[in-house]
């Protein structure tokens, strides 16, 4: 083989795996970042959560899998948040508000799990709670003190938590739809609430 | 440095040495704390390691390396495959959220990317080292104004303010190797700036042998 013909050829090798490679990893050139990915990764393949004990507004303790059979959407908080939780909890009530008053309970549950729990005491949920018009009882405040179960769970939703330089965190936000087998099947944007509450009309 | 460099023993000792030092845990979680430090540290940095040892090898090695791979052409294609790989957003995160792809990071930067190149390097003319260069820089920027201008956080792991900084040091040094190269085009004869230092690593004989016809 000439030198010339050699270089063409690996050349266009090399192109198209890297092309491969690129379509690959990217999930067909779509997800170019890890949120996108991990959105399509779980629309793919709905992913099992693991057990979790939750203590809400009220102190109740309750089991994640408590949820199972009924619908759940979820989001992920921490109290003291000023910015993007507040967005979070204005579409988890757009949400609410458009679930049809018999299914909420019966078939819809709302749930908000915040991320920090050492502040987050009960006091605290419950405010954020009233502060965002949750009843406390279809919308439930609430945390998950053990530390192992908590990064489970974050885990288990690809939800990440990094502490700014102001006390605070930023995480990855979304709402995530719980089906009833107790499967995450779908993340949505909390900029579209509405498609989130047409999705659960859907589903019910 | 140069001077030790010029040895390839002590060279490639050194090399071996500062690749440990950014694999060992302190410097790697301490420059992947930050954006900046990742995408414009370390990873310039694990692809220079590759591109300085390909240097140091005896020449002939680097002659049927070349030659078995092709030429230059096919060389420059894998950096650049290569290189954009590790400026998604998304390989960032993957790589410190997973050992694999960290691992992953710290081969292919120095085989697929530094070694690479450095082969071609010798061969390319003006319009193939132009191509690089222009390549690289317009990657640099429009990725800097993305990561200024994205309304969101395009990494899970870094904060937005980091996202942000990183961006317009992309941008910022984006112009200066411009300015760079544009000022080698006049003053060095289509040569690079940040390169230089390793040509002159590279003994003299070759250049002669550069410039020939490919023999096959």
């Amino acid at each position: 083989m000439s030198a010339a013909v050699r270089s063409v050829v690996l050349t266009v090798l090399v192109t198209v795996l890297g092309t491969g490679a690129f379509w690959w990893g990217t999930d067909g050139f779509s997800a170019f970042t890890a949120e996108t990915a991990r959105r399509a990764d779980i629309l793919r393949a709905p992913r099992p959560l693991p057990a979790a004990v939750l203590e809400d507004q009220d102190g109740r303790v309750f089991r994640l899998d408590d949820y199972r059979g009924r619908l759940l959407a979820v989001e992920f908080i921490y109290t003291r948040c000023t910015t993007i939780c507040r967005s979070l909890g204005m579409a988890f009530k757009q949400i609410r508000d458009r679930v049809p008053p018999d299914a909420l309970g019966r078939e819809v549950a709302l749930l908000s799990i915040s991320f920090d729990p050492e502040r987050d005491d009960p006091a605290s949920l419950k405010a954020y709670g009233s502060g965002h018009g949750a009843d406390g009882e279809h919308w439930r405040i609430a945390r998950v003190r053990d530390a192992a179960q908590l990064q489970a769970l974050l885990e288990a939703f690809g939800v990440v938590v990094i502490a700014d330089r102001f006390g605070g965190f930023e995480h990855n936000a979304a709402i995530h739809l719980v089906a009833r087998d107790g499967r995450l099947v779908e993340i949505s944007d909390l900029e579209a609430p509405l498609q989130f509450a047409q999705k659960l009309a859907e589903a019910l | 440095m140069i001077a030790a460099l010029a040895r390839p023993q002590v060279g490639l000792r050194v090399l071996g040495a500062l690749y440990l030092l950014l694999a060992a845990p302190p410097l790697r979680t301490s420059l992947e704390a930050t954006m900046s430090g990742h995408m414009l540290v370390q990873i310039p940095l694990l692809a220079a390691i590759g591109f300085v040892a390909c240097r140091l090898l005896p020449e002939q090695r680097q002659e049927r390396l070349l030659a078995a791979g092709g030429g230059a052409v096919p060389y420059v294609v894998l950096a650049v495959f290569a290189s954009t790989w590790w400026m998604l957003p998304r390989a960032l995160d993957d790589a410190l959220a997973s050992p694999t792809v960290e691992a992953a990071k710290f081969v292919s930067l120095p085989a697929l990317v530094g070694l690479p190149l450095a082969l071609a390097w010798r061969r390319l003319g003006p319009i193939g080292r132009g191509f690089v260069w222009t390549n690289f820089i317009s990657m640099l920027a429009v990725l800097g104004w993305l990561y200024i201008a994205a309304p969101l956080r395009v990494c899970n792991s870094y904060l937005v303010d980091q996202q942000e900084s990183a961006g317009w040091l992309m941008v910022k040094l984006a112009l200066l190797l411009f300015a760079a190269w544009l000022g080698s085009l006049f003053v060095g004869g289509g040569g690079s700036p940040a390169l230089s230092a390793a040509e002159h690593v590279a003994p003299r004989s070759a250049q002669s042998r550069d410039c020939g016809p490919e023999r096959d």
